[in-house]
């Protein structure tokens, strides 16, 4: 069946209904309010061997309101869209908001700060697909990666194709809309030797799926990774140069910008408090976000403050030049919004790029991290310990894989100690990123 | 507690099916929806909850919200395929619709079995109750003040206090082409409180926290807010005394209750059905094999009162059960939902579970946890020359294929010389599920359940744990510290 959904469609019911609860607060005494409605639909397939396994619709919508009323705040939310539940939301912020301390900081964005360019930035893109269609993709992927010598399974393939549209509107007057899109396409496979199994896997993801690697891509690339897993040991205890792959080097952004987050700093929870200015990272590192960029996985003109967003830089040259802040931290803090109500969208590196072999090259001896577990990483102390799987390095060559042990070290002498960014930019996710090389962390194995 | 599954059916009628205009009699209607020729099994989850919750910060109470949500999840079987849709919408006519969608997906058939077997047998195991109305909002408030005050008053080294109260209320309806048709009122209520201290120029945190299945007065008459925010407070303090943690393999004791996680990851997620009918588990194919050292007994068990991962029946209607998964060391049950029970030939074992009407259910955990054992704690600690002392844990995960699990300390300690001595920051320990408890050498007879703080997530779907466990000893296990 074709998917019998417009997002484009559902703009002005969504729109109506945000207007209606405005309406509504503003009736009911508020003295400022703010609306967010959203749609979305999807189908996702998953097989596994050779056959269907789950095929799953989805349709979720959802509508949240917040009030604020002399200096207080209330806030309520239901997937349940009707005219009765608007009602009933809108009247349980308004109840709440009567319980609530006030809070010099709360209340909408200033006005001024209101979005007025509002560009289409090219992020929905829907797709006609057939559930026929989507088993085939799904089959095709897995059959690529199942037939690779050395395979004992699959984990499956999935596929999942969604979009959808949300709406944010306040009682400044202002009201965004966008539409968006996302597809992926992905393939776990299992592999096993003496030494017992072992699985990885590979996946694509886009806006529009003319973007999406081929299917036999991402199989085969499952496969491969999976197999280039076998003879896996312990490496030793020691002091050594980890190179996180691309893969895993977002998250450690991501550690980043947690640590910058507005939300972190106010209640002195991160290790980057009172750091603006400091050169945290080296001189030839910069980090900034483009939150308009077309396409882009998370571009918004507007953040969920309904502020306009824009070109920020968080590292310029290794120094801290920018917290990530929405209205309400910036009060806070005593500083102005970044527009970042919601998170960054569209993070992007500018540093010399090394390739592969230069990286490993520079490492010499170490290990080179492919997967990462667990959760400890302590945001208030910068203190870093996860477990680990990867690649012994010697002579700035791999040896072998690796297994069952851990990487430690404080984030703050991880930014330090940065020692290169390599050329294999991972685009799927919105932060964009190559390798990362750190000089020197504690690995803990056998 | 009373069972009386006909009154729980009658008021989850009442709450999820009057409102669309229907009630228990239109569920045949829905189902033949759904069962289409080559369908083998159907069935309609419906679902509504209210989630309410609280947050305290600088002393206020600034941060309030509430959530309704709800509706019904329709799935077809054929054989091991799955079709599923779901609905915000419970009326006759969102019943067709999704019926169809999922029937039309597996298509390629059964006839409605008999009458609906109301499932009797079910236990109650906590009280069918809406949690969040047996306190004011004025009562709530104080409660989380006095967890504020309580903080500061504790230590001045604590900067920062904050402190939330969340409570859902839960009913659900089942019926399936087996004839099952069950309902379920869940109540569910957390208190967590966390602090950051400072002195000396540095800064930690602490946390503590707790709940089950009752009513938001009994966290009150526990007195919890003072308990939890002393509780906090001390952690936060043994944690700016922390020196780094040793890096390597070292013998490593776990306190009692939480950090029953280790169980959770090691040996549970690897035990869930779905994963040995597909042969993907390190522990596949092992049933009735030695796969733990002797006098390690670890059961899954739903029938517990009033703890957070119980559940008196699961979301397919089968009623919670007591399953053992290793006796004595012996492998010898896995958790199974009725698909993979189907599947496998086994039993359903009461554990199918899903996040919501709007997701699939799959075999996970409900409370699991490991019995007591005959040693003394304090001799376990005194058995380790060398070795790290664990009592608190952030969270885990496993990698169920290659065994490989992690947990990452939030409070720990030196043992030296069978003395515990300083604190250590905290640090992820890694082993091999099938190995490490393999290397259980002591068990003590002190065990506890964790206090009601645990979410476990699989394939995007969080539903809340509990996990439990006595003081252990794990011969070796890998310490990622930093020290050497």
């Amino acid at each position: 069946m074709t998917q019998a959904f417009d997002a484009a469609a559902q703009q002005p019911l969504l729109t109506s209904r945000a207007e209606q609860a405005l309406a509504l607060a503003r009736r009911l005494g508020a003295d400022a309010c703010e609306v967010g409605a959203s749609v979305d639909q999807g189908i996702g397939i998953s097989v596994r061997e050779g056959e269907v396994e789950t095929v799953e619709l989805s349709r979720d919508q959802g509508i949240a309101v917040t009030v604020y009323q002399g200096g207080r705040k209330g806030s309520a939310s239901s997937t349940d869209a009707s005219d009765e539940s608007i009602r009933a939301v809108v009247e349980k912020a308004m109840a709440i908001a009567r319980y609530t301390g006030e809070d010099p900081a709360a209340g909408l964005a200033d006005a001024a700060l209101m979005a007025t360019e509002l560009p289409d930035l090219d992020v929905h893109h829907p797709w006609a697909l057939t559930t026929e269609q989507a088993i085939d993709l799904a089959l095709a992927c897995e059959a690529a990666g199942r037939s690779q010598p050395g395979i004992r399974q699959s984990e499956g393939a999935s596929l999942s194709s969604g979009e959808g549209v949300r709406v944010y509107a306040n009682s400044h007057g202002f009201l965004g809309s966008q539409c968006g899109s996302r597809h992926s396409l992905s393939c776990m496979l299992i592999a096993e030797d003496e030494g017992g199994m072992q699985r990885d896997y590979d996946y694509t993801s886009a806006r529009d799926p003319q973007d999406l690697l081929a299917p036999e891509v991402v199989g085969r690339s499952a496969a491969e990774k999976t197999l280039r897993r076998m003879g896996s040991r312990r490496p030793d205890t020691g002091r050594l140069p980890v190179l996180f792959d691309a893969t895993v080097a977002s998250g450690l952004i991501g550690h980043f910008m947690s640590a910058i987050a507005g939300g972190s700093l106010y209640r002195q929870a991160s290790f980057l408090c009172d750091r603006l200015g400091d050169g945290l990272f080296p001189a030839w590192f910069s980090l900034y976000e483009r939150p308009m960029e077309r396409g882009g996985m998370a571009s918004s003109p507007f953040d969920n403050d309904g502020v306009q967003t824009r070109d920020n830089v968080f590292i310029e040259n290794g120094q801290l030049a920018s917290y990530m802040l929405s209205a309400y931290s910036a009060r806070r803090l005593g500083m102005q919004t970044t527009g970042n109500a919601g998170g960054a969208r569209n993070l992007r590196i500018d540093a010399p790029l090394a390739t592969r072999d230069e990286l490993l090259a520079r490492m010499g001896r170490g290990v080179l991290v492919t997967e990462l577990m667990g959760q400890g990483v302590n945001g208030v102390t910068g203190d870093y310990s996860r477990g680990a799987a990867g690649f012994w390095v010697e002579n700035g060559e791999i040896q072998h894989p690796v297994e069952e042990f851990t990487i430690a070290s404080n984030m703050e002498a991880m930014f330090k100690g940065l020692a290169a960014v390599g050329s294999d930019i991972d685009t799927r996710g919105s932060i964009h990123s190559g390798s990362w090389l750190i000089d020197e962390m504690t690995i803990a194995g056998g | 507690m009373t069972t009386r599954p006909q009154a729980m059916l009658d008021t989850a009628a009442d709450i999820l099916l009057r409102p669309g205009g229907l009630g228990l009699e239109s569920l045949d209607a829905g189902l033949r929806h759904v069962l289409t020729p080559g369908v083998d099994y159907a069935d309609l989850y419906f679902q509504r909850s209210w989630h309410e919750s609280w947050v305290l910060e600088d002393g206020e109470v600034k941060e309030a919200g509430y959530n309704i949500d709800g509706g019904v999840g329709v799935r077809a079987m054929a054989g091991e395929k799955t079709g599923f849709a779901y609905s915000n919408q419970i009326t006759a006519d969102a019943l067709a619709e999704t019926g169809r969608t999922a029937s039309g997906i597996v298509r390629s058939g059964a006839a409605l079995s008999a009458a609906p077997r109301v499932i009797s047998q079910a236990s109650v195991r906590y009280d069918a109750i809406d949690p969040l109305s047996g306190l004011s909002a004025e009562e709530k408030i104080a409660l989380l003040k006095e967890a504020d005050r309580a903080a500061r008053a504790a230590d001045p080294s604590v900067s920062q206090v904050s402190a939330s109260l969340s409570g859902v209320h839960e009913v659900v309806l089942v019926r399936a082409s087996d004839g099952t048709l069950a309902a379920d009122i869940r109540p569910l209520v957390r208190f967590n409180v966390s602090v950051i201290a400072v002195k000396n120029g540095r800064r930690e945190r602490g946390s503590a926290g707790g709940g089950g299945r009752y009513a938001m007065a009994r966290l009150r008459d526990e007195n919890v807010a003072e308990r939890y925010a002393r509780e906090a407070v001390r952690q936060a303090l043994v944690n700016l005394d922390a020196v780094d943690a040793p890096a390597g393999q070292l013998p490593v004791v776990l306190g009692p209750g939480w950090p029953g996680i280790l169980l959770h990851e090691a040996v549970g997620h690897g035990l869930e059905g779905d994963f040995n009918r597909k042969g993907s588990s390190a522990f596949a194919g092992r049933m009735g094999e030695r796969v733990a050292s002797p006098g390690v007994t670890v059961v899954d068990d739903a029938t517990l009162a009033d703890r957070r991962g119980s559940m008196s029946v699961d979301d397919e209607g089968t009623p919670g059960q007591y399953t053992p998964l290793i006796e004595d060391g012996i492998l010898t049950g896995y958790m199974q939902d009725k698909l993979n029970a189907r599947l496998m030939g086994m039993a359903p074992t009461g554990n199918a579970r899903r996040e919501s009407f709007a997701h699939m259910p799959m075999p996970r955990m409900t409370n699991t946890y490991m019995l007591a054992g005959q040693d003394e704690p304090a001799d376990i600690i005194k058995s380790v020359r060398r070795g790290i002392y664990a009592v608190s844990f952030g969270g885990g995960q496993v990698d169920i294929t290659s065994g490989k699990f992690v947990f990452s300390a939030s409070e720990a300690y030196l043992i030296e010389d069978g003395r515990i001595t300083a604190p250590v920051k905290g640090a992820t320990l890694i082993g091999n599920g099938p190995e490490a408890m393999g290397r259980v050498s002591m068990i003590g007879h002190d065990l506890e359940l964790d206090t009601g703080i645990g979410v476990c997530g699989k394939d995007g779907q969080g539903v809340p744990v509990g996990v439990g466990q006595p003081t252990l000893k794990l011969d070796e296990l890998t310490i990622g510290g930093t020290a050497s």
